[in-house]
């Protein structure tokens, strides 16, 4: 039995053993403690343990568990809300009360609850790695497809009957080449920091749609794409987040709260409990997975719940989903890998991050992708992580380093959070590499002007910044009428259209069409005003009209199922030129 | 018992002794030095059966061989009871006022656990301070963690005691309320300055006090706040009280965790801090809650005075990833003679869009808020461009923006330390300052609201 030598915080050492291997789960002390190897040498081997390490003692027993730390999965992942360990919140409230507790082994799955299972093989089929075995409803919206494991093939020799199962029932038995039997139930391990395979990569040709309209028309994030979303404090990362979750077309949610508020945690379940997905008609929680790891709880479990989360992602990518996964703050995993590495006095890089640090990012962002699954079916994992720099400062290195690795950046500005301009995303600084991919998409499925629309709306941005340097010094007043129109035109751009109101029951999700409609009203006002003041209209008398504070207000004005009030506005501009 | 007779090793506050057996991590330790003076000490690293002894009281006076140590089995806990409620005591949880220990109803581990979020309630409802700017713009709710972020100098003391004095819940005038007041290395004569004004209000029968002075120990320091949750969660979870816990200054907690950091020889992050800064704040700052099946709740205000006036520093910056808002104060118009000078802009309470509105405060709060925050936005803007061009260049517009924000600051934000200020009082003199503008400014908030709430007869008073 080995036996632990020295104690540091969630470090903890075993002397002289040559039983464990590297990232091997193991169980620590009497309370059986799940921690994980993370070194081994000859003469030392270092566990972090993911949980409190209070009360472990020098002598106590550390047991290996011969597999790597593992994700649960199986029917009944969907609507749970797990810790970085993948331990069911919800249950351990009703062992343990209202405090986490350690070492506590609670199965991940709920093994009681039955099944309507479908299956959808036959004896004597040949089934290999992802090969659908059987169905069964997991929640109102989503099928469950329980797959063969990646390294398994063979015949199948046993089906059991269509009907109520639980997890553990046994429901398949395979043959493999060896002639070994092999039994499937609905559960599979998978270990958590590798991925899972699939056939091979599709490029990316599909947007998010979030339904924010600074996000889907500036900045757009692709099915299968990497984004971050970098943010001081107060600038409503977590905001923006909770938006994408709730309304993006994706699937399936893996939300994840790595290291950031408990009260936040609580929001997201009662919101999402009360929230109707409009495209379903049932609660956004039958689509979520929540990861839940707030800063006061273990560091070494904050490390572990992207990995967990991702896992989760990847599993139901597979069965052939869409899905988006929020990590809420990859700052705060940054953080436990320093913790970790500081515990065990390795080389710090830059700012007492690990040197390692690039490296694991990459590898976490390169998850992510448009996929064709080993079961011939499309999916994708879309990974949007928020960022939060020490000191609101983006040359800080975790900014730095996923800038590197995200194809997507939006970037949120302290000033126009604190001119309470929400979302707070910044036009100038953000960008999508993802724009020329999903040209085809816009142009095809939204409208032919899409683009061009777009391109207009932010190089009137960019003229307006350059105009405000003017403006700053010397004021508004002296501007030709040319310019001070580009001035009150993108004053509707920014206050009428970047500006999305979360609270609005219509403007907290706007469709493709109704942008476009949007951004194509605001642009034929800014040609009709432009040509009139050629023809020595002065701007005053434009103004008047009303017309800039109108489409201001359309955003609130027109609902998202009437878009066919936008003609309406149409004439009203047309009249007012004519 | 078993007890072991000298040491190894002295460093700063740690100490080390060998040939340890049967001692768990985190377990206190009793150092018993030849003169009989007892102290304390915490297991926080283990080698084979050497340990590593953080002293609470300082290692002064401590050789390596005039000591016994013996071990309790236990983390350190303090003892719990109501009757904690209008007692003092020092960083480490021992009475300082003579009026003899505490008898414990139970013992908490001042560590405390990491609250289950699936447990958590979502906070709603807030606490009445009494002051305009935190009611309206940064209303504080039951349940959050609400920083003040201050400067050497500034009045944040000053508006601490005047937020204990007044602080009542909506519902019930204070029977069910209660402060817990955690000092971190202040100075004796602030230390007294609060004790004193409690005690002049009659606020100090509703409040238990934690006194750690600069001149104490900093491992103590590192309690202090530990020992005042501990207090919160029994007295709110168990005893279904409404508790507001006071933490000042966090500036030198934090300054005391890096010198023990240091001490121990541990790598360091950003100035010098430890790494783990962020996680040890956030194990004291998730502590607020409420909770299900409690009717009580821990608010906090942490206090802390930001250094060189610096809000990127890393004890402002980690603090606010962790609180839900923070309330800063601003120099200028502290120097003003604005009291409290509290900057408007900076300033955030994240969790109020759910404790305001027609169930708890005023139908119209959440929409005038939004319209003080944008016109006061705007006022930057407009005395920017002043400074530049001149104020009687400014477009009418403008100049009205000015007037606005000039009153705004010295009506609505300017507020007599004695003053309390009903939310009725607040929201309408708000009202009345929006009603210096032309109608057409007011664009976050509804026509019915302006026809209820706008009449610029009412602004005239401010001409």
């Amino acid at each position: 039995m080995n036996k632990i030598y020295a104690i540091n915080g969630p470090v903890v050492k075993v002397k002289d053993t040559k039983d464990f291997s590297m990232r091997e789960m193991v169980l620590v002390g009497e309370k059986k403690l799940i921690g994980e190897v993370i070194g081994v040498t000859s003469d030392i081997t270092t566990i972090q343990v993911y949980e409190g390490t209070a009360g472990l003692m020098p002598g106590d027993p550390v047991e290996a568990t011969g597999s790597p730390m593992c994700a649960t999965l199986g029917p009944g992942i969907i609507s749970n809300i797990y810790d970085g360990i993948q331990r069911p919140l919800k249950v351990m409230t009703d062992i343990s009360g209202v405090y986490v507790t350690e070492g506590s082994s609670i199965p991940a799955l709920d093994e009681e609850r039955e099944f309507d299972v479908t299956i959808t093989v036959k004896v004597g089929d040949a089934v290999s790695g992802g090969t659908i075995y059987a169905e069964c409803p997991e929640t109102a919206i989503i099928t469950h497809r329980c797959m063969v494991p990646p390294a398994v093939s063979g015949t199948v020799t046993y089906i059991a009957e269509n009907g109520k199962h639980k997890v553990n029932d046994v429901i398949c038995k395979i043959e493999n080449a060896d002639g070994t039997e092999i039994e499937l139930t609905m559960v599979q391990k998978w270990p958590i920091r590798t991925a899972r395979p699939v056939n091979r990569r599709i490029p990316i040709s599909k947007p998010l749609v979030t339904g924010q309209r600074v996000i889907d028309t500036i900045a757009p994030l692709a099915k299968g794409g990497t984004a971050a979303v970098p943010g001081g404090f107060g600038t409503g990362k977590t905001m923006t987040q909770h938006q994408i979750a709730k309304w993006c077309d994706a699937d399936i949610i893996v939300y994840i709260g790595c290291g950031e508020r408990g009260n936040e945690m609580t929001q997201v379940l009662e919101e999402f409990s009360e929230l109707i997905d409009p495209k379903s008609g049932r609660p956004l929680t039958d689509r979520t997975v929540l990861i839940a790891n707030t800063s006061n709880m273990p560091v070494a479990a904050r490390e572990a719940s992207i990995y967990t989360g991702i896992t989760l992602a990847e599993y139901y990518r597979d069965m052939g989903y869409h899905i988006a996964i929020m990590a809420d703050s990859t700052s705060r995993w940054a953080e436990a890998l320093r913790e970790i590495s500081g515990r065990l006095e390795e080389m710090p890089a830059e700012e007492g991050f690990p040197a390692y640090l690039p490296s694991r990012l990459s590898e976490f962002y390169e998850r992510a992708g448009y996929v064709e699954t080993m079961n011939k079916n499309e999916g994708s994992v879309t990974i949007i992580g928020a960022v939060s720099p020490q000191g609101s400062d983006f040359s800080e290195p975790v900014t730095q380093n996923t800038k590197r690795f995200v194809r997507c950046f939006l970037a949120l500005d302290k000033s126009l959070a604190y001119a309470r301009h929400y979302p707070a995303i910044n036009w100038t600084q953000s960008y999508s590499e993802y724009y020329d991919d999903l040209a085809d998409y816009y142009t095809e499925n939204v409208g032919k002007d899409f683009c061009s629309l777009r391109q207009e709306i932010s190089s009137l941005l960019i003229e307006e910044n350059n105009l405000m340097e003017i403006v700053k010094l010397i004021g508004a007043d002296v501007l030709p009428d040319d310019q001070k129109l580009v001035i009150e035109i993108a004053r509707v751009i920014r206050v009428g259209f970047l500006q999305q109101n979360a609270f609005h029951k219509d403007d907290t999700f706007v469709p493709l069409e109704k942008q476009r409609l949007m951004m194509k009203a605001i642009l034929m006002l800014y040609h009709k005003a432009g040509d009139a003041i050629s023809a020595g209209k002065p701007i005053s008398e434009i103004m008047s009209y009303g017309l800039f504070d109108k489409l201001i207000k359309m955003k609130y004005d027109i609902p998202n199922d009437e878009l066919s009030k936008f003609d309406e506005y149409f004439s009203h501009i047309n009249q007012c030129f004519a | 018992m078993i007890q072991y007779a000298g040491l190894s090793e002295i460093n700063g506050p740690l100490v080390c002794l060998q040939g340890v057996k049967d001692v768990a991590y985190d377990e206190i330790g009793e150092i018993t030095l030849s003169d009989g003076t007892k102290r304390l000490g915490r297991v926080v690293e283990m080698q084979g059966d050497k340990v590593v002894l953080q002293v609470f009281e300082g290692t002064n006076g401590i050789s390596l061989n005039n000591t016994r140590i013996s071990f309790t089995g236990k983390p350190l806990e303090i003892p719990l009871s109501p009757e904690m409620l209008g007692r003092t005591f020092n960083g480490a949880g021992k009475a300082i006022d003579g009026l003899g220990d505490v008898f414990a109803e139970k013992y908490g581990d001042i560590n405390g656990r990491a609250l289950n979020p699936v447990a958590r309630s979502y906070p709603r409802n807030y606490i009445h301070t009494g002051i305009s700017s935190i009611d309206s713009l940064m209303t504080l709710i039951r349940g959050q963690k609400l920083p003040i972020f201050s400067g050497s100098g500034l009045s944040h003391n000053k508006l601490a005691v005047q937020i204990v004095r007044q602080a009542k819940i909506a519902y019930a005038e204070g029977k069910d309320f209660a402060v817990v007041f955690a000092a971190m290395g202040v100075q004796n004569d602030v230390a007294e300055y609060f004790r004193r004004s409690f005690e002049e209000t009659g606020a100090i029968q509703r409040v238990c006090m934690f006194l750690n002075l600069s001149n104490d120990p900093i491992i103590e320091r590192i309690l202090t706040p530990r020992c005042a949750l501990t207090v919160a969660e029994y007295l709110a979870y168990e005893k279904n009280m409404h508790i507001l816990v006071i933490m000042t200054d966090m500036t030198s907690y934090c300054e005391a965790l890096r010198e023990f950091s240091s001490s121990k020889g541990e790598i360091p992050g950003r100035k010098g801090y430890p790494g783990y800064l962020y996680s040890d704040l956030a194990s004291m700052y998730e502590r607020a809650g409420v909770v299900e099946g409690s009717t009580g709740s821990v608010t906090q205000i942490p206090i802390l005075t930001m250094p060189n006036d610096d809000i990127t520093h890393p004890i402002p910056d980690l603090t606010a990833y962790i609180t839900e808002g923070q309330i800063v104060f601003d120099r200028n118009l502290d120097q003003t003679g604005i009291y409290p000078g509290l900057s408007v802009l900076l300033s955030l309470s994240r969790l109020m869009k759910d404790g305001i509105g027609e169930e708890y405060t005023r139908a119209d709060h959440a929409d005038v808020t939004n319209q003080l925050f944008a016109c006061y936005a705007r006022v930057q803007d407009a005395r920017a461009l002043a400074s530049v061009i001149g104020e009687d260049e400014l477009s009418p517009s403008d100049k009205a923006i000015m007037k606005f924000g000039q009153m705004f600051e010295k009506y609505f934000l300017n507020q007599g330390f004695d003053e309390n200020r009903t939310m009725d009082e607040t929201l309408d003199l708000a009202w009345e300052l929006l009603s210096l503008l032309p109608e057409s400014e007011l664009d976050r908030v509804s026509e019915q609201l302006i026809k209820e709430h706008y009449d610029p007869a009412k602004a005239e008073k401010f001409v």
